[in-house]
């Protein structure tokens, strides 16, 4: 008798005990995170301990190189892939990726949990969430902020005989452009000169052709002299801005800063090729997405002080710089979205954003950016400020890529083919754009 | 007239053995063999040609699928053909063919032509020589980047060595002039082993008696060499031509690595533009358009080739 009530005592424990168990499992997720392969990537892979630790969520990581990112991720969202729950993608899928069903909307799931997107920097959440762009339709959450900015050897700067070489020639002291004339003519400066030994040059910019390298690098200076992506009374109408004689002497500025001041063989570079160039000491700046600084503040060779950063300098036509940086959205064929909301929702709070930028990150948390401390946090955290006030972003469209092919290879006939003039090249460019819109049904 | 091995495997085969066996006919059972393949034929080959010819009529994008698929008859076709630059990328492929063919052609026969003739070490040398198409043409392409690069490549280096030129006066990937001759080089560099090993067959098939016959007849080495050498080794060297047009007709890998298709499109090859188009651009029925052109004009030009080839083996 009392060992059939210790029988069904321990029957009755166990299924008690295996359903208390089960249902803790049943939470249980594994969630895949997908991103590019890239030193915030690998900052987010240690942050992400703590919601694995709070959450009891496991999370395993997807992460592609750059320059197969976009191909390997759009084929995936696509295709209605399971691989991806939760999505850091580019700001400029997020028009395609909303309208095609691939991104879930959290609106509703950011009102449920009180989450503000006014407590994000305002040109983030337009760039990285909105759809249609500036109406409250939000399709992620601002992940990681990103601009392009320039570092720039401070210790080759800081050279008495450079400084009054530079004084002599130019009438102004040799310090961080603010202008993008200026620029180039410390460009000139630098180009072919003997450093230690070793010749150097004035600057890497971007001059990519295959994924959208040249276009992010050539719109810091089309932004600057009054390149437009369309009338701004009159949406889709391209005549007359993006071609306009201001953007036209923009895409000969970057030419001729191409032309002047970059070292050779530096015609198909993008962001890696721009960091080798200024870790090895090749080039006095560098024009790079923020992402790189903590890297090269690291760097034994060119850290440590000897580096300095500087915003993306005015022109005659204003003061931009190109956006970079991503939202963080799930991704509407998962079958674990609720675990996924749950990432985001940890991830969106003020310790976390703070704590993702003490790891390496770039919150766009306006409670992080806009503490009294933020701006000397970093030597490159005023910079970062700075660019991240000036932003200006491609096309969101969700046929973003046909634009941005349609560019790459217009500017960079143009700028590194020496095909045609700079007035041809986005004459050319108005046309394929429009071709696309009227495909699009737009015009 | 003495019978075939086949003819007597026919004749003592029963007619009707299968059926004895299974109740089939031999048909059948022939039809039950061959099924398979040709099911597998159909559904690999032969749709996927029919979808794609449909498509190319369609303003179908596989990334947008809520969106509707709108028959657009030949707008696609009607776009390609009247593309300004389409037709530099077909005259880009047509010029990386063509200087290909020839360089390839006269240094691998050059080439077979050397190592046929018997010395020590022959043996050795063709498996230097063939050690370039061993590779794989992306390792080759990130390979050539490196030597390509100004400051610290190699070929740079050796070109300022012989001409007094500034090795970083030039760069050999970044300047319309020389990109398509940088990647000409780089394919010339890795398949003219094959080329040559080809013609080495073609030289090597020929019989000593015809060269010993003529030298009976007193016919000079030259002579020997345009009437024997170059008829009997044609048919080989034309089979190579065809080899090497295809691949290269194709060719995506090697350019991608090297170039990307730069600088601007001056070796945007068809092959890369097709797929830009087609995966980075997502213009699915565009890109149908394009393929199907691509198709037939090759289709069209391998037919009158093989033609041409089977003329000059019958002679």
């Amino acid at each position: 008798m009392q060992s059939k009530f210790l029988n069904s005592a321990a029957i009755l424990g166990l299924t008690v005990g295996s359903c208390l168990f089960g249902s803790a499992a049943a939470k249980a997720e594994d969630l895949t995170l997908c991103w590019a392969a890239w030193d915030p990537a690998n900052a987010l892979v240690e942050l992400s301990k703590d919601f694995e630790a709070k959450s009891g969520h496991n999370m395993s990581f997807e992460f592609v190189p750059w320059p197969n990112f976009a191909d390997r991720m759009l084929n995936e969202l696509n295709s209605g892939g399971k691989l991806c729950d939760l999505m850091i993608g580019d700001s400029q899928w997020i028009g395609g990726a909303a309208e095609n069903g691939h991104y879930v909307k959290l609106n509703d799931f950011f009102e449920k949990e009180g989450i503000s997107m006014d407590d994000f920097i305002p040109a983030t959440v337009t760039g990285y969430s909105e759809w249609p762009k500036n109406t409250p339709n939000y399709w992620a959450l601002p992940a990681y902020a990103d601009v392009v900015g320039w570092t720039y050897r401070k210790d080759w700067f800081e050279r008495p005989e450079l400084q009054k070489e530079f004084m002599e020639k130019y009438g102004y002291k040799l310090d961080a452009p603010e202008t993008l004339e200026q620029l180039k003519q410390i460009g000139e400066f630098f180009q072919g000169r003997e450093i230690d030994g070793k010749t150097v040059y004035g600057a890497a910019i971007y001059t990519e052709r295959g994924s959208e390298g040249i276009t992010m690098g050539v719109t810091n200076a089309l932004y600057n002299y009054g390149f437009k992506y369309e009338d701004p009374n009159k949406p889709y109408e391209l005549e007359g801005f993006v071609n306009s004689p201001e953007a036209v002497a923009g895409l000969e500025y970057y030419k001729s800063l191409y032309d002047c001041c970059t070292p050779p063989g530096s015609s198909d570079w993008y962001m890696s090729e721009d960091i080798d160039a200024y870790k090895s000491g090749q080039v006095a700046m560098q024009m790079n997405f923020a992402f790189i600084w903590p890297g090269v503040e690291a760097d034994p060779n060119v850290g440590g002080g000897k580096s300095g950063y500087f915003s993306n300098p005015k022109g005659p036509g204003g003061h931009f710089a190109q956006l970079g940086g991503q939202g963080i959205s799930v991704v509407s064929y998962s079958s674990k979205q609720d675990a996924a909301l749950e990432y985001i929702k940890w991830f969106a709070q003020p310790e976390i954003q703070q704590k993702w930028w003490d790891a390496g990150g770039a919150p766009a948390f306006r409670a992080v950016v806009e503490a009294p401390d933020f701006a000397k946090s970093q030597p490159f955290a005023q910079t970062f400020l700075d660019s991240m006030a000036i932003v200006k972003d491609f096309w969101a469209e969700p046929a973003y890529a046909d634009l941005l092919l349609a560019m790459q290879s217009r500017v960079h006939n143009y700028v590194i083919a020496e095909q045609g003039t700079a007035k041809e090249a986005l004459d050319s460019l108005v046309k394929d754009w429009d071709e696309v819109f009227e495909d699009e049904g737009k015009k | 007239m003495s019978e075939s091995v086949l003819e007597r495997a026919a004749r003592s085969t029963p007619p009707d053995v299968a059926h004895k066996i299974t109740g089939l006919s031999d048909r059948a059972i022939a039809w039950i063999f061959v099924a398979p393949t040709i099911v597998l034929l159909l559904a690999i080959n032969i749709f996927p040609l029919i979808w794609t010819i449909y498509l190319s009529f369609t303003n179908y994008r596989v990334n947008r699928p809520n969106r509707d698929v709108d028959f657009i008859g030949l707008r696609n076709y009607e776009r390609i053909l009247t593309d300004n630059d389409i037709w530099i990328t077909m005259q880009a492929t047509a010029n990386f063919l063509v200087w290909t063919i020839i360089l390839q052609v006269l240094i691998g026969f050059s080439l077979a032509y050397l190592i046929n003739k018997k010395f020590k070490g022959n043996d050795l040398w063709t498996t230097i020589i063939v050690l370039p198409m061993m590779l794989s043409p992306a390792v080759v392409g990130n390979f050539w980047t490196f030597l390509y690069q100004p400051q610290i490549g190699l070929f740079n280096y050796i070109i300022g060595f012989f001409t007094g030129a500034d090795p970083s006066s030039f760069t050999m990937i970044g300047e319309v002039s020389l990109a398509p001759w940088a990647i000409v080089i780089v394919d010339t560099w890795m398949w003219t082993p094959f080329v040559m090993l080809i013609c080495l067959a073609g030289l090597r098939s020929i019989p000593d008696s015809i060269y010993e016959a003529a030298e009976c007849d007193r016919a000079s080495k030259w002579r020997q060499f345009w009437t024997i050498t170059i008829p009997m080794v044609l048919p080989f060297l034309m089979l190579a031509v065809l080899f090497r047009g295809i691949e290269n007709f194709k060719m995506f890998d090697l350019v991608v690595q090297l170039t990307g298709g730069g600088p601007g499109s001056t070796t945007e090859l068809t092959s890369i533009n097709l797929k830009r188009e087609a995966f980075e651009k997502w213009r699915t029925g565009y890109a149908s358009a394009y393929a199907v052109i691509l198709f037939v004009t090759v289709f069209g030009l391998a037919s009158i080739y093989v033609k041409a080839l089977n003329k000059v083996k019958e002679r």
